[in-house]
């Protein structure tokens, strides 16, 4: 008899983790995947693409309902969890089903932070986090549509991008100096400006909002130095906030999300937590890729593998209004590192690599991220790259050619 | 060297570079240059050029090219005059200076650059109507002293014997001479010798040159010993009994005295290694070779000839072939190789100091035949002054008027920073050139007033040169004369006939002057004299433009054939006899010391000529020895705390100069070498003239430019780097530097401790303001390499970073030179190193796993209806995050569309 696993989310971390699991184990688990949205479960990176008309949205799936059904998961898609029985080991859903479990993993994602300011309810402020958004966004937005979207970090970026590609005259606002600036340093940020106006869009920084601004719905956006910017729709995209309540009023411990040990235990047994809803050492990741290498060690735990999660480098590398970039590690390069730069803003190529002593500790790339997982490599073991310093920043293969 | 196009006729010229007188076939092309093959009609090389040769045609542009005549009175600045004017002023300035100061405060100094008849009529205005025998020439520096060892040995200046003679010879000593550089198609024959008849080949050389590395036996000897090691040889043959004394006692004389001093300075082989620093053994080697090899060949250069005691050791040499009589027959003979394409053309004109005319000097009867052949109002009474002293007259301001033709003393002379200094004092400084610019024209900017004439340059005029051989050939030209170029021969009778000498100078082309020359040749002469080409005084127009290379002597009357001379006596002294030389104890002018205790040896690289006013505009010809260097001897180099790869300042009591340090074990210890050819105008701090003594020879003098005192210091550069630009370069002053020779556009390679920010700011004012800039900045080593590109086209860099990274200039440079540039190439340019090969990823596809298109569509080519699943399989390619999955989709379906053919 297998055991019965319980995932709480339809999201790609939950797909993932399906995914290992029934490569590693087909059967031995009874999966039951309860997810909130109502569909299969679908590649979030590309709702940007599905905003922007550049893939139909009944293509994003990440596995057709087929192969769900191939590796046996019970797929309860559209239907919330309400609750979740530690002691009882079952979780209760809104319509009043119940599933006992003998394994349980939150992968419940994240959901957009709120504008802290008044109008941030007005009927036309949308957010940007799934299909329903997309949805609305496509609804509204159409040729002439004045839209501002405030938050320059990836998903306001891309929100922005695909908005301003569906026609929309797009106003892209940040409260920072620089766009992406939790992921690149300002050179690589004001290549990215440069591109992301090539779009057709306006770029505001330093932009602090007041508020929205509106009576039946939001006509525009007021900032503290007093400008306006009138809007027929304003997308808000100022950070993310894991979905952790479910777990917490299931008194598993949680601080900003679930709180996961090395193991993605949470503090309940046979509880686990994976994906951005989760708090490993202190940090919530918000990209695919953590939450992928989670899905994989979680899978590997759930076969019996004595596997131990140390947490993701903190990496982008992403493809953003239709440029490459990458950062990892200490990208903005502190004291006691030097930084080497390459640059050929013509050809949209900029490099920075960050060194302390002999090792690798930082990079930011844009436009060309052919070397990223090099260089991500190079920063997570350590190796030394004196020896090869004057080529590094030029790539592995020129490298290795000259080792050769 | 270039194929010539089939089916157009080639112009049959001669090379402008060595003595050895190679045949050129030229072709012109559309763009003012040309293609260049060897002559395989011409004896002297059949068919075969040198790398320097063969480049002939990269060196042809008019960039740089002096092109009308220009004259700056002080104060003032050069400015364009027409001929009248420019011609007009030189014949007034000198008739001034004539007048006022009298004849001996006029000189010229000419070139073995100069054609035969360029030589004949400057030789014949200074020497016959102004008055004066203040005519010398850059050969004073190359083959003063052979020319005076020939005399002093045989009564003229002959080379006995022909080329021919080392395809014959069983052994060939070479002394002083890097021939595989220095005359490298010549020294074909002489590996071809070696491998068709066995000979053996012998380098005395101090210093291990590319020469020695093919040689039997080298005799790395200590520098100046030549003469030693050639007394100790006839002593050795004297003493097993090898010469031949009929030879002796009916041809010659002085032979006794010459053994006599011969025993005093190298008594038998022991003596012989201990002065000459050489091993015993290999001295009893040589010897005995010598002794039991009939056919010797002793070919010798500027290691013999550049000394205080050049014309000694040229004695000593011709000693011991005149002792076994091995001379003038096949496959023997002392023999001179000629340093420059026309020294001896100089030398049968009469262009030097302390000859007349046509091989005469100046005994009475000698100016009495001279002065009726050119009815001469006005015949110098004596020699004058050799090239040393005649600076020096400048220096001390006895000499006021001066024309420099066709050669660069600033750069060449030895104390060349005092030469300098001398030309700003003169009153008239006339200098006729090719180019707008060098050291010699910079220096005459103190000078009151200075006037460039725009000299006709190698393919633009028609003339003769002499090789090394005796071998006439024509020069011809094959360009059209460029701007208002004229021949240098038009220059001077322009002049003379100003000065009121039309009727001496009426030439009208050079055959003319080849007719008198010839006839002064044989005027009177009746075999007496080794220089007769009477046969040659009645060519036509026509002959001389179809004229065939021709030996002399070529008398009047007698069948044109190559002769050998000397077998049988005959010499050229009053009572026929050769005279035996006793040469003074040999040792180096000047002493090494505690302050210089090193010995500054110059000389040549293989791909440069002279002062590189030619061949520096060759770009295949600068990457052989692309910088400014010192060789040094790896022990005498870590004594003086040099590093091999950095940088050096030699110093002598002249002057200094910072070389690029090499460690060469080839070089002797306590002994330096460093290369002629860079000076102002292509280098910073590397003009080696400057750093040289002007000891000379008593009877050639010719200075001593090989074994000058000096010591070497390290000097630090933190940072090195390259320039490159499609206009001019201009770098902060202070900062070491050499120019580089480079198709469409300039290069500088350079060196320097200003710091990053320095550069970084000069970057932006060298590079074109209107470009796309790139830059790879490593700030905290000191590297900033930036390159600017406009319309796609790569238009320029800066590279420095720190001494010990090294850049492969030859790539960056490649690329500028291509102009237009892959991506790829684009890419990976500042990082110096070499893409070939490398394949193109081309753009990220999937940024997740960093893979290419090129990658993709491989994978997509290889299967059958491939898709996306399969692509993750092979590449993982969008297996993790999947945003390039629409990407990957799409790249299948346009690869699966139909191929239209």
């Amino acid at each position: 008899m297998s055991e019965p696993l319980v995932i709480i989310g339809n999201g790609m971390a939950g797909a993932r983790l399906c995914e290992e699991l029934s490569r590693r184990a087909l059967g031995r688990y009874a999966i039951a995947v309860v997810g909130q949205e109502p569909q299969l479960a679908y590649n979030r990176v590309l709702l940007s693409s599905v905003l922007a008309g550049e893939v139909p949205a009944n293509e994003i799936a990440l596995k057709s309902s087929g192969w769900w059904r191939d590796r046996g998961v019970t797929l309860c898609y559209g239907d919330a969890v309400t609750a979740v029985d530690v002691a009882k080991r079952m979780v209760t859903c809104a319509d009043g089903r119940t599933l006992e479990f003998a394994k349980l993993v939150f992968a419940t994602g994240s959901r957009p932070i709120r504008l802290p300011v008044t109008g941030a309810d007005l009927p036309g402020v949308v957010t940007f986090r799934d299909m329903a958004d997309v949805a609305t966004m496509s609804r509204a937005a159409g040729r002439g549509t004045r839209v501002v979207v405030i938050g320059g970090g990836l998903l306001g970026i891309e929100a922005a991008y695909g908005l301003a590609k569906a026609g929309a005259a797009v106003t892209l606002v940040h409260l920072m100096d620089r766009l992406m600036d939790r992921q690149l340093d300002r050179r690589a940020a004001a290549l990215l400006k440069r591109a992301v106006e090539a779009k057709g869009i306006a770029v505001m920084l330093e932009a602090a909002t007041a508020r929205l601004i509106g009576d039946d719905r939001v006509e525009a956006v007021e900032f503290k130095d007093g400008r306006t910017i009138a809007a027929d729709i304003v997308v808000v995209a100022v950070g993310i906030k894991p979905n952790a309540e479910i777990a917490a009023a299931a008194s598993i411990a949680v601080k900003r999300g679930i709180v996961i040990d090395d193991h993605l235990s949470t503090s309940a047994a046979d509880v686990f937590a994976i994906g951005e809803c989760a708090e490993h050492r202190g940090v919530c990741y918000g990209l695919v890729q953590p939450a992928n290498e989670q899905a994989s060690v979680l899978a590997e735990r759930l076969c019996g593998r004595e596997v131990r999660y140390d947490g993701s480098v903190n990496a982008t590398n992403l493809k953003v209004s239709g440029v490459h970039v990458f950062s990892a590690g200490d990208f903005l390069g502190g004291a006691g590192t030097e930084s080497v730069v390459l640059a050929d803003p013509a050809l949209g190529i900029y490099r920075k690599l960050v060194i302390a002593g002999d090792r690798l500790v930082g990079a930011v790339l844009y436009g060309d991220t052919v070397d990223a997982l090099w260089y991500l490599e190079l920063i997570r073991t350590g190796i030394p790259v004196e020896h090869f310093r004057e080529t590094l920043i030029f790539g592995r293969a020129l490298v290795e050619r000259q080792a050769a | 060297m270039n194929a010539l196009p089939p089916q157009q006729p080639a112009t049959r010229t001669a090379c402008p570079y060595c003595g050895v007188g190679c045949g050129v076939l030229a072709v012109a092309d559309l763009n003012g240059g040309a293609m260049i093959a060897g002559d395989p009609d011409h004896p002297a090389n059949f068919g075969r050029l040198c790398s320097k040769g063969s480049a002939l045609g990269d060196t042809l542009s008019l960039d740089r090219r002096l092109l009308h005549p220009m004259i700056r009175r002080a104060p003032g600045v050069l400015g364009r005059v027409d001929w009248d004017t420019a011609l007009d002023a030189v014949a007034s300035g000198l008739r001034t200076v004539v007048d006022r100061d009298g004849p001996e405060a006029v000189a010229f100094y000419l070139s073995g650059q100069l054609l035969t008849e360029d030589y004949y009529v400057a030789n014949k205005l200074m020497k016959g109507f102004l008055g004066s025998s203040n005519v010398d020439t850059n050969s004073r520096l190359c083959m003063a002293s052979s020319v005076a060892g020939h005399r002093r040995a045989f009564g003229a200046d002959i080379v006995p014997g022909t080329y021919r003679d080392i395809d014959e010879a069983d052994l060939i000593v070479l002394v002083g001479s890097n021939a595989a550089w220095c005359h490298p198609v010549l020294y074909q024959r002489m590996i071809a010798a070696k491998r068709n008849r066995g000979a053996k080949l012998i380098v005395i050389d101090p210093r291990r040159t590319a020469t020695a590395k093919d040689a039997d036996l080298f005799l790395p000897i200590a520098p100046g010993m030549d003469a030693a090691l050639f007394c100790g040889l006839l002593v050795h043959l004297a003493d097993t009994l090898a010469l031949d004394y009929a030879y002796i006692d009916r041809h010659t004389a002085g032979f006794v005295e010459a053994l006599a001093r011969a025993r005093e300075i190298a008594a038998n082989p022991a003596a012989t290694a201990r002065a000459t620093g050489l091993e015993q053994a290999d001295v009893a080697h040589f010897f005995e070779l010598f002794r039991k090899t009939e056919r010797v060949v002793t070919c010798f250069s500027q290691g013999v000839n550049q000394s205080a005691q050049g014309t000694d050791k040229v004695n000593a040499i011709i000693n011991a072939h005149l002792a076994t009589r091995r001379i003038g027959r096949p496959g023997m003979g002392p023999f001179s190789l000629t340093g420059q394409p026309n020294a001896m053309g100089g030398r049968e004109v009469g262009g030097l100091s302390n000859q007349l005319a046509a091989h005469m000097g100046f005994s009475p009867e000698e100016r009495d035949r001279v002065g009726r052949f050119w009815r001469a109002p006005c015949l110098a009474a004596k020699e004058g002054l050799k090239a040393i002293d005649l600076f020096e007259a400048i220096e001390r301001g006895s000499i006021k008027a001066l024309w420099v033709m066709a050669t660069n003393p600033v750069v060449s002379l030895p104390r060349a920073g005092a030469v300098r200094h001398a030309l700003g004092k003169l009153d008239l400084f006339i200098v006729s050139e090719n180019v707008l610019d060098n050291d010699t024209i910079a220096a005459g900017a103190e000078a009151r007033t200075q006037v460039l004439l725009p000299g006709a340059a190698w393919g633009e005029k028609h003339g003769t040169v002499t090789n090394s051989e005796r071998r006439i050939s024509r020069q011809r030209a094959f360009l059209p004369l460029p701007g208002e170029a004229r021949p240098d021969w038009w220059i001077v009778t322009e002049v003379a006939r100003r000065l009121g000498f039309g009727s001496a100078f009426a030439f009208g082309g050079p055959a003319d002057i080849f007719r008198e020359h010839a006839a002064l040749s044989a005027f009177e002469n009746n075999g007496e004299r080794d220089f007769d080409i009477g046969a040659l005084a009645g060519i036509s127009d026509a002959a001389y433009g179809a004229l065939d290379p021709v030996m002399w002597p070529a008398r009047a009357g007698e069948p044109s054939r190559e002769q050998r001379f000397f077998a049988a006596g005959e010499f050229f002294t009053p009572d026929r006899r050769a005279r035996f030389v006793a040469p003074e104890r040999p040792r180096p002018r000047s002493a090494t010391s505690k302050y210089f205790p090193l010995r500054l040896n110059t000389g040549r690289v293989r791909d440069q000529w002279h002062t590189m006013t030619r061949t520096g505009m060759s770009p295949r010809l600068g990457t052989h020895s692309p910088e400014p260097f010192v060789e040094i001897n790896p022990a005498d180099g870590e004594a003086a705390l040099l590093a091999d790869g950095g940088f050096a300042r030699i110093t002598t009591s002249h002057g200094s100069a910072i070389l690029k340090v090499r460690f060469d074990a080839g070089q002797r210890l306590g002994s330096i070498f460093a290369p002629i050819h860079w000076s102002e105008a292509t280098a910073a701090y590397a003009r080696v003239g400057e750093m040289v003594t002007a000891a000379n020879d008593p009877f050639s003098g010719q200075p001593e430019l090989k074994a000058t005192p000096a010591r070497a210091e390290p000097v630090e550069f933190a940072y090195v780097g390259i320039a490159l630009s499609r206009g001019a370069i201009t770098l902060p002053a202070g900062t070491w530097f050499a120019r580089q020779a480079i198709t469409g556009g300039n290069a500088v390679l350079f060196a320097t401790n200003e710091p990053f920010g320095l550069w970084h700011e000069h970057a932006r004012t060298l590079l074109p303001a209107d470009a796309e800039l790139a830059e790879y900045i490593d700030q905290s080593r000191g590297l900033i390499r930036i390159a600017a590109f406009r319309a796609g086209r790569f238009d320029g860099c800066i590279f420095v970073g720190p001494a010990q990274s090294q850049p492969q200039w030859g790539v960056v440079r490649s690329l500028f030179e291509a102009g237009i540039l892959a991506e790829q190439e684009r890419r990976t340019l500042l990082s110096g190193r070499s893409a070939d090969g490398m394949a193109d990823t081309g753009p990220v596809i999937c940024a997740c796993f960093g893979v290419g298109l090129a990658a993709i569509q491989e994978v997509v080519a290889a299967g059958r209806n491939v898709t996306v699943d399969d692509i993750g399989r092979t590449l993982r390619a969008g297996t993790n995050c999947g945003s390039c999955l629409p990407e990957l989709r799409g790249i299948i379906e346009r690869s699966a569309s139909p191929v239209v053919p």
